[in-house]
């Protein structure tokens, strides 16, 4: 009797378990279906490659910038290095000036926005879709990339709003709009105008939706499958109390926090490198190779060129602008030293934790490597073969994992505080050009704070794909509009360096410590 | 030149005690006291995007309450002494500040007073009256709790 009862329920219950993931992914192929459809012809535009190669000319677009501001500023982020540092240091500060935000202060927070997702899972898509030889690109693309974020980083601090209150804010959109009227040039507004548009595509793609979408990707690698949007929903609601609920103390705890793991993560990696110190050699050798043969990668050197490009870009955010508005608030009497401060931000995320990022991938021996040919093995979409399949953040992990299984863990909840950091400091870009737009009001804010929420939503019931091509497009179409201000702009940045190391030569500017 | 002397001074009863003994010793030497009063604060803390944006709002209204509610009072209750007080407001480490105005004010004494706690905060991170004993380069006197 008592089993003849049981069984119906039993049953009953199974179908249930069975129906609700099945629903499940019905919202979520819904949402990423509308999602996919919406924005694709944006990516396309973006990502379009000059006419008869598959090369993107937004790959070249921030390339060709980077090089002609290292030129053009003589190799700026060598020569201002050491002085970067003893900025950072509080070197030149004036200590009757303690109390106002310090380069440390300004470094640390702009970090905290970019270093994240893009250091863990888009190293890991680099490297998986264009091999060891992206690392190379990728580092390169970091040292040339110091150069646009001195330029940016400078005009930001140079033309900043100080508010009648005592706040300080800028970025691109101001430098944009002053900049260009100080200078007589015409088309400064419209111009700001499409950046600030951009910025809050930025913010809801790159900055929120990648976000969501890669720490859904780590809970569910821990926890076990279920969908999307119950992350998502459980994220906007957090993101949301502490950005129109005035929660502040997520938001302290997240910055004091995120800094920490930033170095657990580096440490492991290092710890990681240096058990397998013997392949170091070899890994870098992989790297180079695969730089310019491509070592049989889909699309061979171009593929790992623009791989690497693309994802050091996303990463560090150099010649995007966001930076800009991160590091504007910042108190100095000299827009150049945060310049200077500026440029160590690439080199810290990208030359240091990108790479070591890709070289715990490739010296742990996740991708696959055909034993007779010596080369990689390409799988039916142009991807590496994976030890076990994995891309993006799941890639990394099993990469961390192989020498610390529990790294699985710290891992995830690096992830999901990265992801979360980023979510905040993006919110922040966002809200700054969604002001520069409507103005400033409650109301207004309140709006904008709403949608960036249900982004959050959206993005982490989307599948990866969709999801990282808009936020990739979305990023990308900032630094085309702040390029172009950049270019017109350069030369106002070119005589506050040279001012101001005249003046440090001369001993104008003071050494306090 | 008159001989000078910082005291430290936070609004409580016991930096008040400290006051008192430095005011003593400034009459009977004719010396000019110096009203110290550090705000703490690291250049190397953690600051969200909207605290970067809003710090030099906040310092003003720091600076403007540290006036109103510690140093003002104190200047009001020391004018009738007869002693010619000097008074700074500084950002900064509390020991390092305090030792920072000793050197740059060219004081001979230094004055500061202890809450007499010995807590384990104490005993792992120090306390401002031991550090400044060890790391003064001027004769400290440390007013014990009363």
């Amino acid at each position: 009797m008592k089993t003849q009862f049981k069984a119906p329920l039993l049953g009953a219950a199974a179908a249930s378990l069975l129906t609700a993931p099945a629903q499940a992914s019905t919202v979520d192929e819904t949402v990423n279906a509308i999602f996919a459809n919406s924005t694709g012809w944006f990516v396309s535009f973006i990502f379009s490659p000059f006419p008869g190669t598959s090369f993107p000319w937004i790959v070249a677009w921030l390339v060709i910038a980077a090089t002609i501001f290292t030129f053009y500023f003589g190799l700026i982020q060598a020569r201002g290095f050491k002085h970067a540092i003893q900025l950072v240091k509080g070197d030149y500060s004036d200590p009757d000036d303690a109390g106002e935000v310090s380069h440390f202060q300004a470094l640390a927070t702009a970090l905290s926005g970019t270093v994240g997702l893009g250091n863990i899972a888009g190293v890991a898509v680099a490297v998986g879709i264009g091999g060891p030889g992206a690392t190379f690109w990728m580092i390169l693309a970091g040292l040339m990339g110091m150069a646009s974020k001195f330029t940016e980083c400078t005009l930001g601090v140079k033309y900043r709003n100080e508010f009648p209150n005592g706040t300080v804010s800028g970025g691109p959109m101001y430098y944009i709009t002053k900049g260009f009227e100080e200078r007589g040039l015409k088309g400064g507004k419209p111009l700001a105008i499409l950046f600030a548009i951009f910025c809050i595509f930025g913010a809801f793609g790159g900055g929120n939706m990648f976000q969501a979408n890669q720490a859904h990707a780590q809970l569910t690698n821990v926890l076990g499958d279920y969908p999307g949007y119950i992350t998502g929903i459980i994220f906007a609601a957090i993101v949301f109390a502490v950005i129109a609920g005035g929660l502040k103390s997520i938001a302290k705890v997240t910055e004091k926090v995120v800094p920490f793991m930033g170095v657990l993560y580096v440490i492991t990696a290092l710890i990681i490198l240096l058990i397998n110190f013997d392949q170091i050699g070899w890994a870098f050798g992989q790297i180079f190779e695969g730089a310019f043969t491509g070592l049989g990668v889909a699309g061979g050197l171009a593929g790992a060129l623009i791989q690497g490009f693309k994802r050091a870009a996303f990463s560090n955010e150099a010649g995007v602008g966001s930076a800009a508005i991160a590091h504007s608030a910042v108190k100095t009497k000299e827009p150049v030293t945060e310049g200077y401060v500026s440029l160590l931000e690439p080199f810290i995320d990208t030359v240091v934790i990108c790479t070591m990022t890709a070289l715990v991938i490739i010296i742990t021996g996740q991708l696959m490597v055909d034993p007779e040919t010596g080369l990689y093995m390409v799988g039916e979409n142009g991807a590496i073969q994976t030890a076990s399949g994995n891309t993006g953040v799941a890639l990394t992990s099993a990469a961390f994992s192989a020498t610390f299984g529990w790294f699985r863990y710290v891992l995830a909840l690096a992830v999901i505080l990265f992801a979360f950091s980023t979510m905040l400091s993006w919110s922040y870009y966002g809200l700054k050009a969604w002001t520069f737009l409507f103005g400033e009001g409650k109301a207004k804010e309140l709006t904008f704070k709403v949608i960036f929420c249900l982004f959050v939503i959206v993005g982490a019931a989307a599948s990866l794909g969709p999801v990282i091509d808009f936020s990739d497009a979305s990023i990308f179409a900032m630094a085309v509009v702040n390029i172009i201000g950049l270019y017109f702009l350069m030369p106002i940045v070119k005589h506050e360096l040279d001012s101001y190391v005249s003046r440090l030569k001369s001993g104008e500017i003071k050494k306090f410590k | 030149m008159t001989e000078k002397i910082v005291v430290a001074y936070d609004g409580s009863e016991n930096a008040h005690n400290a006051v008192n003994f430095a005011l003593d010793v400034a009459k009977a030497k004719g010396a000019t006291l110096i009203v110290a009063h550090v705000l703490e604060w690291s250049p190397y803390s953690f600051l969200t995007k909207t605290e970067i944006e809003e710090r030099h709002m906040r310092r003003k209204e720091e600076l403007e309450r540290a006036d109103k509610a510690i140093v003002s009072p104190l200047l009001k209750e020391l004018q009738t002494s007869g002693v010619e007080v000097e008074v700074l407001v500084k950002y900064g480490h509390t020991a390092e500040t305090l030792l920072a105005i000793v050197k740059e004010s060219g004081a001979k004494q230094l004055v500061i007073g202890r809450t007499g706690q010995s807590s384990i905060s104490t005993r792992l991170f120090g306390s401002v009256a031991g550090t400044l004993a060890q790391a003064a380069p001027v004769a400290v006197t440390i007013v014990p709790q009363q």
